[in-house]
C-alpha cells in the first residue's frame, strides 16, 4: 500500500472539511473496497477520512412503513434488524448475503453506493425501492444518484448521510452469485406496492445498475413468473466479461427476475 | 505517523504505525501476537480473522489507526489460562486441521458464528457462514464437524447454565 494519511472524523462537517484540504482524499467507511484495492496499489488517496465513527450517520430507523438507514449501518446490523424485517424482509436478506460474513460485519450501506460497483447488491434495491438517497448538500431519488459504473451524482466532498424508502408491499431479492467473488452476475430486484411494479438490475448491465422497464410493463397486466416467458432481455446493453457473457447474463436477468415474482406472487416459476 | 490504542486479550496497549499499517501486521509485529496469520493480499482467505468489538473481522482489511480506540480479541486470547476453548478441543478432536495455517481465522469465525447462532447450527448454515475462509488442506468436511460438535457442546453448556 502507498502511504497515505489516516483522519477519524467526528461530524460529517468535520469529513467535509477534512476532504476539502486533502489534495487527493477518498472517505473511508467499511473499507471492503477501498482497503484491498489500495493494497493492490490501484488506488493511492493521500488522505483517508474516516466516517465509520460519526454516530449521526448509524443506525436503522423504522416510523411506520418508512424506512431510513444510516450511512455506516454495517450490512450484518442491516440484515439482523428485526422491525425492517417485518416490513421488508427483501432488504435483510439481501444484506445478509452480500459478500461474506466477516464483509457484512465491516461493510457499510453508504459506502457500498457511494462506491456504485455494477456488481454490487444495494444499487438494485435503492432503484427498484424508489429511495431517497440524503447527503450532506442534498436529497436526490436513487435513479439521479447511480450515473454509470463506478460513477454517482456525489460531488468530492459530498458525504451519503442515509437512504430512505417507504417499504413496498411486496418485494424480493434474487441473485446468481459469482461462487469466487460472491459478486452478483445478474440480480434483480422486485416490488410491488399496489399497480405500482419496479424491477431494478445489477451485476449485469454495462453502465450499471438500471430498471428493466419491460418487465415491469409485462409485469403491470399478470403479476406472475410465467408474464415474464417472453421477454427478451438485450444483451447489447450487459457486460460481458470472464465471468460471463452478455448472452448468459441475459438469460440470467430473466431467470433471476422470474424468481423474484415467482417469490412475491407465490406462484411457481 | 498514527498513535494506536486498542484493549487487545484483555489488555491495553498503546503503540505507533504508520497510517497505512494494517491491523494484523500491527498485532503480529509490534504485539507479537503472531498467532493471527496473513495467507494472502487479497482479502478472499480469513487466515487473519480477529474480533473486533466483538465481531469478526478480517484483520488484513483494516488499518490499525482505523482499529484505534476498539477491543480485539485474537486467537491467542481464546486461551488466556492455557487451557483450550470448545473450537479449539473440537478442532483437535474432530482432526479439523492438517497444515494448521488457516485454524486461527477458522476458529476464530466459527466463534462470532456460534454466538450469532444460540439456537445451534446445522451442516448448511456452518458452510455458508465459513464462505471468507479458506483451507487448502483440509477439504472443509471435518472443520464442518468441528463447529457443530463444538456449537452442540457449547449450546449445551449454555442450557446448562441457564
Ligand atoms: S490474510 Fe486476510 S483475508 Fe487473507
Ligand atoms: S489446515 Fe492447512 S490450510 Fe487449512
Amino acid at each position: 500500500m502507498y502511504e497515505t494519511q489516516y483522519h477519524r472524523a467526528a461530524s460529517v462537517e468535520e469529513a467535509a472539511r477534512l476532504m476539502g484540504e486533502a489534495e487527493d482524499g477518498k472517505f473511508l467507511a467499511g473499507g471492503m473496497t477501498l482497503i484491498p484495492t489500495m493494497k493492490q496499489r490501484l488506488a493511492s488517496p493521500s488522505d483517508l477520512i474516516d466516517l465509520r465513527r460519526i454516530e449521526a450517520l448509524k443506525g436503522v430507523t423504522v416510523d411506520g412503513r418508512t424506512v431510513r438507514i444510516g450511512a455506516v449501518t454495517t450490512h450484518y446490523d442491516v440484515s439482523t434488524n428485526e422491525e425492517l424485517a417485518k416490513i421488508c424482509p427483501a432488504i435483510t436478506n439481501l444484506a445478509g448475503h452480500i459478500g461474506d460474513p466477516q464483509v457484512r460485519n465491516m461493510g457499510t450501506i453508504g459506502g457500498s453506493i457511494a462506491n456504485n460497483d455494477p456488481a454490487a447488491d444495494y444499487p438494485s434495491a435503492l432503484l427498484a425501492l424508489d429511495a431517497t438517497i440524503i447527503t450532506s448538500q442534498r436529497s436526490l431519488p436513487a435513479s439521479d444518484f447511480f450515473i454509470g459504473l463506478f460513477e454517482t451524482a456525489l460531488q468530492p466532498d459530498e458525504i451519503v448521510v442515509a437512504v430512505e424508502f417507504v417499504a413496498p408491499d411486496k418485494a424480493a431479492y434474487k441473485k446468481f452469485p459469482n461462487p469466487a467473488s460472491l459478486y452478483a452476475m445478474a440480480g434483480v430486484f422486485v416490488a410491488k406496492s399496489g399497480d405500482n411494479i419496479r424491477v431494478a438490475v445489477t451485476g449485469a448491465g454495462e453502465g450499471g445498475v438500471f430498471r428493466l422497464k419491460d418487465a415491469e410493463a409485462a409485469l403491470a397486466g399478470n403479476f406472475s413468473p410465467s408474464a415474464l416467458d417472453s421477454l427478451a432481455v438485450d444483451p447489447d446493453v450487459l457486460l460481458s466479461d470472464m465471468h460471463a457473457s452478455a448472452d448468459y447474463r441475459a438469460n440470467l436477468v430473466k431467470v433471476m427476475a422470474k424468481r423474484a415474482v415467482a417469490e412475491i406472487s407465490n406462484r411457481p416459476m | 505517523m498514527a498513535k494506536v490504542e486498542l484493549f487487545v486479550n484483555g489488555r491495553a496497549v498503546t503503540g505507533e504505525a504508520e497510517d497505512r499499517t494494517l491491523l494484523v501486521h500491527f498485532l503480529r509485529e509490534n504485539l507479537g501476537l503472531t498467532g493471527t496469520h496473513v495467507g494472502c493480499d487479497t482479502s478472499q482467505c480469513g487466515a487473519c480473522v480477529v474480533h473486533v468489538d466483538g465481531r469478526a473481522v478480517k484483520s488484513c482489511t483494516m488499518l490499525a489507526a482505523q482499529a484505534s480506540g476498539s477491543t480485539i480479541t485474537t486467537i491467542e486470547g481464546l486461551s488466556p489460562n492455557g487451557e483450550l476453548h470448545p473450537l479449539q478441543v473440537a478442532f483437535r478432536e474432530n482432526h479439523a486441521l492438517q497444515c494448521g495455517f488457516c485454524t486461527p481465522g477458522m476458529i476464530m469465525t466459527s466463534v462470532d458464528m456460534i454466538r450469532r447462532h444460540p439456537n445451534g447450527l446445522d451442516e448448511a448454515t456452518v458452510r455458508d457462514q465459513l464462505e471468507g475462509n479458506i483451507c487448502r488442506c483440509t477439504g472443509y468436511h471435518n472443520i464442518v464437524k468441528a463447529v457443530l460438535d463444538a456449537s452442540d457442546k457449547m449450546g449445551k453448556g449454555a442450557v446448562k447454565a441457564a
